[in-house]
């Protein structure tokens, strides 16, 4: 990519980031941490690897994305809301009665959300039966799913990894979000999921492992995916939990909790700052 | 008259997945390891591009038919019913029926008529967990002839549905030539007004000898025949209720959370009735043939004669 659209990309993040602190504010819950870490991965999805069109969300021929890890809803609803499926005014209304913006994914109400999700583990799978069906239907669509590093500790994470290896789904992207942190702490400390790569490798995967906050390399990662025949692919991507946000980095309390007004008033602050520098 | 024949639903459901596969394109069928069983291996030999077999994986293979409905595919997902909607309930709940997607869950073996292979197989709770499930229709069908029908309407119905199916070969008793199965219309299969019998499944072949047993005896007993446990027909069952004055329930099925909950459900807001239950007691089954183990827990039509006996001496 060039300059001007490495530049793009970063401006959308940091729109993506604000919409996220902005939604968890206001819904005075949610998992701003895990939202935070994957700003990039949304972005680069939905701004440019992804085949959609906001104005046509159903279509069959359209790339997909589930998120497996499906807590980190306010992260892709802030990126399909910059993307153009509904205004970013609506992240205000996430987890309010009545909103189309549920706690976790609700594919029934949401514009551009393919898949509904949150008990974890259960995306992947969903994501490799949209994969079959694409093969069985002879469709060139590619289905990504994003799963946290935590999340892979349920074993139906690696019943639907063996499927896909097994029925060399090549149109399957599985995107690992690393940022090493889980809700009781480290995830090398409570559930072990490492060596995350070696693991999708045994099972059949080609597997990449990058910098889960550089564009640059999301895009080698997902252009590189493309290229695979005859496997699924594994991005293992090494992200920093709470990115953007100085005092929710690598902080392990703020996978699950909202920011009380001096907190937002300071995220927002640090995150309009970067947005204007990038703009200058 | 079409003919009698002695089979078990879950060979009735093989046969007409694999015909009806042929009329509607957009059906799938996925199964865990166990399509010898479950008869999907009749779908498989037929539509091999169309069958996906997921290994011994129930919960991954119930996420996968859901990302196929989202694609439009009707998916058909089968195992024993202890293992689809028993093992996978959370997934059926969370990713077949939260985003209402059209996928046909089948549960093989249900019961304890499963016989010797004992209580870890036999699944006396699929009903109660189903129905539980907002929006899921729970079939239940009675026979060779019901199952044929209720596969079908099955697909026409988007959305998710449960279909339990049986190891054990049971006569046929729907062959009659105005049999009309329409989802969620009960049936009555034997007239009477002294007291009424509601029954699914495998038991309504024995609760239809029991009546007519009863009535060479002079007693006369309606027999209701539920196939569809969800949503219930209310009208039916109230109709029964005010012309008899007392109902007996009879399920392969926990005493909780099965047919005869679901009667005194609608029996308790809408036409207060009395209502014995006949059904497995809260209890495991265990290893032995099968029609000796459902003569054990009284699923049988000489216990529902004894039964209803009982009721109208009180």
């Amino acid at each position: 990519m060039n300059a001007s659209e490495l530049k793009q990309l970063k401006v959308n993040a940091a729109k993506v980031r604000l919409g996220i602190i902005e939604g968890v504010f206001a819904a005075k819950s949610g998992h701003p941490g895990g939202s935070l870490s994957a700003a990039e991965i949304f972005t680069y999805l939905y701004f440019k690897e992804m085949r959609i069109d906001p104005k046509d969300p159903k279509n069959a021929d359209r790339d997909r994305l589930v998120l497996s890890k499906g807590h980190c809803a306010p992260g892709l609803y802030s990126a399909l809301a910059q993307r153009g499926y509904f205004s970013p005014e609506e992240m205000k209304s996430l987890r309010h009665i009545g909103s189309f913006l549920q706690g976790h994914p609700d594919m029934k109400g949401t514009p551009g959300v393919d898949m509904s999700s949150g008990s974890l583990g259960q995306g992947i799978s969903a994501a490799v039966g949209m994969a079959l069906a694409g093969k069985l239907d002879q469709k060139d669509y590619r289905v990504y799913t994003l799963l946290g590093d935590g999340e892979i500790e349920e074993g139906q994470v690696w019943e639907a990894a063996m499927f896909a290896a097994h029925k060399k789904l090549d149109n399957l992207c599985v995107i690992v979000d690393y940022n090493g942190l889980q809700i009781d702490g480290s995830v090398d400390e409570v559930g072990g999921p490492s060596p995350i790569d070696k693991k999708f490798e045994a099972f059949g995967f080609d597997v990449v492992t990058i910098n889960g906050n550089d564009f640059e390399e999301i895009e080698k990662a997902l252009d590189h995916a493309k290229t695979v025949k005859g496997k699924p692919c594994a991005i293992v991507a090494k992200t920093i939990k709470g990115k953007g946000v100085s005092y929710m980095e690598n902080n392990v309390a703020w996978h699950g909790s909202a920011p009380n007004k001096e907190q937002y008033d300071i995220a927002m602050g640090e995150l309009e700052a970067a947005l204007k520098e990038l703009e200058a | 008259m079409a003919e009698i024949v002695k089979k078990a639903t879950r060979e009735s459901f093989g046969e007409a997945v694999t015909k009806l596969a042929e009329k509607y394109p957009e059906i799938v069928v996925l199964d865990a390891d166990l399509a010898a069983a479950t008869k999907t291996g009749t779908f498989k030999k037929a539509h091999p591009d169309r069958f996906f077999d997921c290994g011994i994986a129930e919960s991954n293979m119930i996420g996968i038919a859901a990302g196929l409905a989202t694609c439009g595919k009707i998916p058909f997902a089968a195992s024993f019913a202890m293992f689809s909607a028993g093992r996978a309930y959370e997934q059926i709940r969370n990713s077949v029926g939260y985003p209402k997607l059209n996928v046909k869950v089948v549960g093989s073996h249900a019961g304890i008529s499963v016989g010797e292979d004992g209580a870890t197989h036999q699944c006396n709770e699929d009903i109660a967990l189903m129905r539980t499930i907002p929006g899921m229709v729970v079939l239940n069908p009675a026979d060779h002839y019901e199952m044929l029908a209720a596969v079908e309407a099955a697909v026409l119905h988007k959305g998710p549905v449960y279909l339990r199916l049986g190891r054990l070969a049971a006569e046929s008793i729907n062959n009659n030539d105005d049999y009309h199965f329409e989802l969620g219309k009960g049936i009555q299969l034997h007239d009477g007004n002294d007291i009424t019998v509601v029954a699914t499944g495998l038991m309504v072949g024995e609760a239809l000898k029991a009546v007519k047993s009863l009535e060479e005896q002079g007693v006369h007993a309606r027999l209701i025949n539920i196939h569809t446990i969800k949503p219930i027909d209310e009208e039916i069952i109230i109709k029964a209720a005010k012309e008899t004055g007392k109902i007996i329930t009879v399920e392969e099925h926990n005493v909780i959370g099965g047919l005869g909950e679901a009667v005194c459900s609608v029996l308790s807001e809408k036409c207060p009735t009395p209502v014995r239950k006949i059904g497995v007691y809260d209890r495991y089954g265990y290893s032995g043939p099968a029609v000796d183990l459902l003569k054990e827990f009284g699923l049988c039509a000489e216990n529902i004669e004894k039964v209803i006996k009982e009721e109208l001496a009180k």
